[in-house]
């Protein structure tokens, strides 16, 4: 069964194929079936090949396909690594894909470009299983770049709305500044080590070089760059906000499960890299730990339902981060799982919210939703409670895990560990204000429906069919006990020095149980129901209408005016550049060679005066001087 | 035979001009015919019997007859003439005629340099037969497939 | 037989060719067009006549009958051409039909 895993991108692209070259002919049930089958039938054999590998007892297989290029001792070939870590992302993707794929069938039942969704989709399941089974970091860069292409078509899907394709070209470039230090990550690794097979340089780094050298510290920088502008982490992070112009259940797959943690996966993938360059891995950390924190408030004021999970999204992987930062490898991926779950489940209840309101996404037009929609409201308070991490949780036992790793780091330990418990009370606090606003309180879309005459329909729609709530109930139960899952990474990150078992006391871990609790109270009095209505309320304006409040709502809302910073400081000199470029001695000359063309032009279309005679008495002409030439020359 | 010639030409030459300055397209038609004759004549003279008969019965003939039927089809009448001399003003001639007159120039120069003295022989229409239908086959059969085009093309110009 | 001067008998064909050319210059009657081209194509076919009677060969008496073939289909085609356009714009002036300035 091993030597098939060469088959796991091979379905999806085969459907992706076959949805593109019949270019949306194919009646929706077919095209349906083949997105969603492709995918069904990696996630089986997904399935299969972990359950064999899992019992081989083997640390890792290596399936090579055939060489992809020779360019001297430089040959990359086409193969496949399997390792506990590969198990774990595969069957994330596909798992987790699949149930998105089921539960688009039913959001976009209606769309016009239901089989171009579907073969993009395909795309991106095919690009990220390449990408987490290459076994050289070229074929990990074909599918990182795969997966970007992927996430700019699906972010710009409906590209007839211009600001769709401005978020996707956004989107784009910003992660094209990460790729392009990834590349040259690349460079360096090859030029120094000879080889860009992850296992050798694996081996070969820590030979070559010592702990801390220059060459080490500037790989695995430039790696972290690579990394930092997939995951949305802080400096790059401004993408992915912008992302969730796309249609919900991409926000889900790409922008939130799967294609984000990239990033995550990558530094564990290359961890050896890092411990090598332990000052990088501290900045690991701390970007990680600046991330969740500037995120987390930055969520705390947005209004749009999306836009509140992504910078969710983008705080949680930055725990992920810390937890990288802090050498606790196997926790990154245990939370980048739990996450997977909970927020695949989030955003495809949001989806559903999205969808029975007819694409409002403003949370402060919704409220009351617990009656009209139950499975989404249970998907919803389940899948807060995970991210939230309240006991028991799939969430509580990751994030449990990285902030105790965070404690343990010998010199910022308490640092560290006190900024991701801030960050807990802010997940807390956002995402219970989240569901407090959106399923209690007054029915505020329909309050407004009726005064908006735009809005052609009123009418709440029911909760649709069961291929959408299907993935939301599977996701649920994933939420609640994926934390008893035990990723099998161990080892993958074996030689990467074993953690001293630290014992913290009790009044840590009391801490840890307590604040996300005292977040969702915070929560239910600023934002919760009945009894506390009118103090919450006065207390909301009061805050609101504070000089620092209100300057800390607008500076947050505008994800702490990131956005415009880049604009001043990259995007207007480079306007500048390019309009000062315009009218360069080149272009100068060049406009010129057109200007001439053109009067050339003007000057021999006076010939062509439409009369024969005159074309008669040029031939004439023509004639004469050619006799005159051949008889007196 | 000689004198034959000169005169024959002399006619030709005249009958051409007056076509070049008639104004009624009729006359102008007839003034061809006669040159086309004279033409033939001079075939004779040159020993190509065979090619004078066919100037005299197909381009005489059958070329000038569907001309003729042509204009009868147009129904042109005295308003085209007083047109058409409208159109031939002096100073229109001017440019014209001293191009035609330098590639005149031009040709006789040319042709003036040497004096060969022709003493016709006549080819026959048995040898011309063997040499049409001989190594000149393949044109025969180009021309045939041109003459076949150009039916069809007429047709279906004409048509209304 | 009395003999012809060869030169006599081109300059000949050249003056009717020249005439014919003339015509085509300076008319705008469409027909008196298609006349001249034909005085030129004859011009033409006297030249090779001449010429086959200057080396005494036959061929340049076939090259005249592929003349004539030509101008026969010319002149059916061209003529249908004349009635067509006389049909659409009620002229024989050549020089409406001058849309296709640059």
């Amino acid at each position: 069964m091993l030597e098939w895993i060469g088959l796991l991108p091979a379905f999806p692209l085969a459907g992706f194929l076959a949805l593109v070259l019949t270019r949306g002919s194919l009646p929706r049930r077919i095209a349906g079936l083949i997105g969603v089958g492709s995918i069904g039938l990696s996630f089986l054999l997904a399935a299969l090949v972990s359950i064999e590998f899992l019992g081989s007892g083997l640390d890792s297989h290596t399936q090579p396909l055939w060489t992809w290029m020779s360019v001297g001792t430089f040959t990359p070939g086409f193969s496949f690594y399997l390792d506990g870590l590969t198990v774990v992302m595969l069957l994330i993707i596909s798992g987790v894909g699949f149930l998105i794929h089921l539960y688009s069938t039913g959001f976009m039942a209606d769309d016009p470009g239901f089989a171009r969704f579907f073969a993009y989709m395909n795309l991106f399941v095919a690009s990220m299983l390449v990408l987490v089974l290459a076994d050289n970091l070229v074929l990990l860069y074909l599918g990182w770049e795969g997966v970007g292409l992927c996430s700019y078509l699906l972010i710009g899907f409906w590209y007839d709305n211009p600001a769709n394709g401005y978020a996707a070209r956004k989107a784009f470039v910003v992660t094209r500044v990460g790729d392009t230090s990834m590349a040259i990550g690349l460079f360096l690794l090859f030029q120094q080590l000879g080889t860009l097979n992850i296992q050798e340089i694996l081996t070969l780094a820590p030979q070559q070089w010592s702990e801390g050298q220059g060459m080490a510290v500037a790989a695995a920088a430039l790696l972290l760059g690579g990394a930092v502008g997939k995951s949305a982490q802080l400096p790059l992070q401004t993408w992915l906000p912008d992302a969730m112009a796309g249609p919900t259940p991409i926000s889900a797959l790409i922008h939130a499960a799967t294609m984000v943690t990239a990033g995550v996966y990558l530094i564990a993938r290359t961890h050896i890299l890092f411990e090598l360059a332990p000052s990088v891995q501290l900045l690991v950390a701390f970007v990680g730990l600046a991330t969740l924190l500037m995120a987390g408030f930055t969520a705390l004021t947005q209004r749009d339902i999306k836009r509140i999970l992504a910078y969710s999204t983008i705080s949680q992987i930055g725990y992920m981060f810390l937890a990288l930062g802090v050498g606790a490898w196997s926790a990154a991926i245990f939370h980048l799982m739990t996450h997977a779950f909970f927020k695949a489940l989030l955003f495809l209840a949001a989806g559903t919210v999205i969808l029975s309101l007819h694409h409002e996404h403003d949370i402060f037009r919704m409220g009351d939703m617990r009656r009209k929609l139950p499975v989404a409201f249970w998907s919803f308070v389940i899948g807060s409670a995970a991210l939230t991490a309240l006991p028991f949780t799939s969430g509580f036992y990751s994030k449990d895990e990285i902030l105790l790793a965070a404690l343990a780091h010998p010199q910022y330990g308490m640092l560290l560990w006190l900024g991701g418990v801030l960050g807990a009370f802010m997940t807390a606090l956002y995402s219970f204000r989240l569901v407090f606003v959106v399923f209690f309180g007054r029915d505020n879309y329909q309050e407004h429906a009726s005064h908006d005459t735009h809005h052609v329909s009123s009418a709440i729609r029911e909760e649709t069919g069961i291929a959408m709530a299907l993935p939301l109930l599977i996701l649920g139960v994933l939420s609640l006990f994926g934390g008893l899952i035990h990723v099998p990474v161990d080892a993958v990150f074996a030689h990467a020095g074993a953690h001293e078992e630290t014992h913290p006391s009790q009044l840590i871990h009391t801490v840890m149980i307590l604040v996300p609790i005292f977040g969702v109270m915070i929560s239910y009095l600023l934002y919760g129901s009945r009894p506390y209505e009118k103090a919450g309320q006065h207390l909301r304006t009061q805050i609101l209408n504070s000089p620092l409040g209100r300057f800390l709502n607008r500076f947050w809302f505008s994800g702490w005016g990131m956005d415009a910073l880049y604009n001043f400081v990259f995007v207007k000199p480079f306007l500048a550049l390019a309009q000062f470029n315009r009218r360069d001695v080149i272009d100068q000359f060049y406009t010129a060679l057109a200007e001439l063309a053109r009067i050339s032009n003007r000057a021999l279309v006076l010939t062509q005066t439409g009369y024969l005679r005159w074309y008669a008495i040029s031939l004439v002409g023509g004639l004469v001087l050619v006799i005159g030439i051949g008889v007196w020359a | 035979m000689t004198m034959l010639f000169y005169l024959a030409g002399a006619v030709a030459l005249i009958s051409t001009i007056s076509v070049t300055i008639s104004t009624n397209v009729v006359h102008a038609l007839v003034y061809l015919i006669i040159s086309l004759l004279a033409v033939a004549v001079i075939f004779f003279v040159l020993g190509a019997p065979f090619a004078a008969m066919l100037e005299a019965i197909v381009y005489a003939g059958a070329i000038m007859v569907l001309f003729l039927f042509a204009m009868m089809m147009l129904n042109l009448g005295q308003a085209t003439e007083n047109e058409e001399k409208a159109w031939l003003r002096p100073q229109l001639w001017v440019g014209p005629g001293l191009l035609i007159l330098a590639l005149l120039v031009q040709l006789v120069s040319v042709l003036v340099t040497q004096r060969v003295d022709v003493v016709p022989v006549e080819v026959g229409v048995h040898e011309l037969s063997v040499l049409l239908f001989g190594p000149w086959l393949l044109a025969v059969e180009l021309a045939s497939m041109l003459l076949l085009a150009g039916l069809i093309a007429a047709y279906h110009l004409a048509k209304r | 037989m009395p003999s012809i001067p060869y030169e006599h008998g081109l300059i000949l064909a050249a003056i009717l060719f020249v005439c014919g050319l003339i015509g085509v210059l300076t008319r705008r009657n469409i027909v008196f067009v298609l006349m001249s081209l034909e005085i030129m194509l004859n011009a033409c076919g006297l030249a090779f006549v001449v010429g086959s009677a200057r080396w005494g060969h036959a061929d340049g008496q076939i090259m005249f009958l592929m003349i004539l073939t030509l101008a026969a289909a010319e002149v059916a085609v061209g003529l249908g051409l004349i009635i067509q356009m006389y049909r659409r714009f009620h002229t024989v002036d050549i020089s409406v039909l001058s849309e296709m300035k640059g």
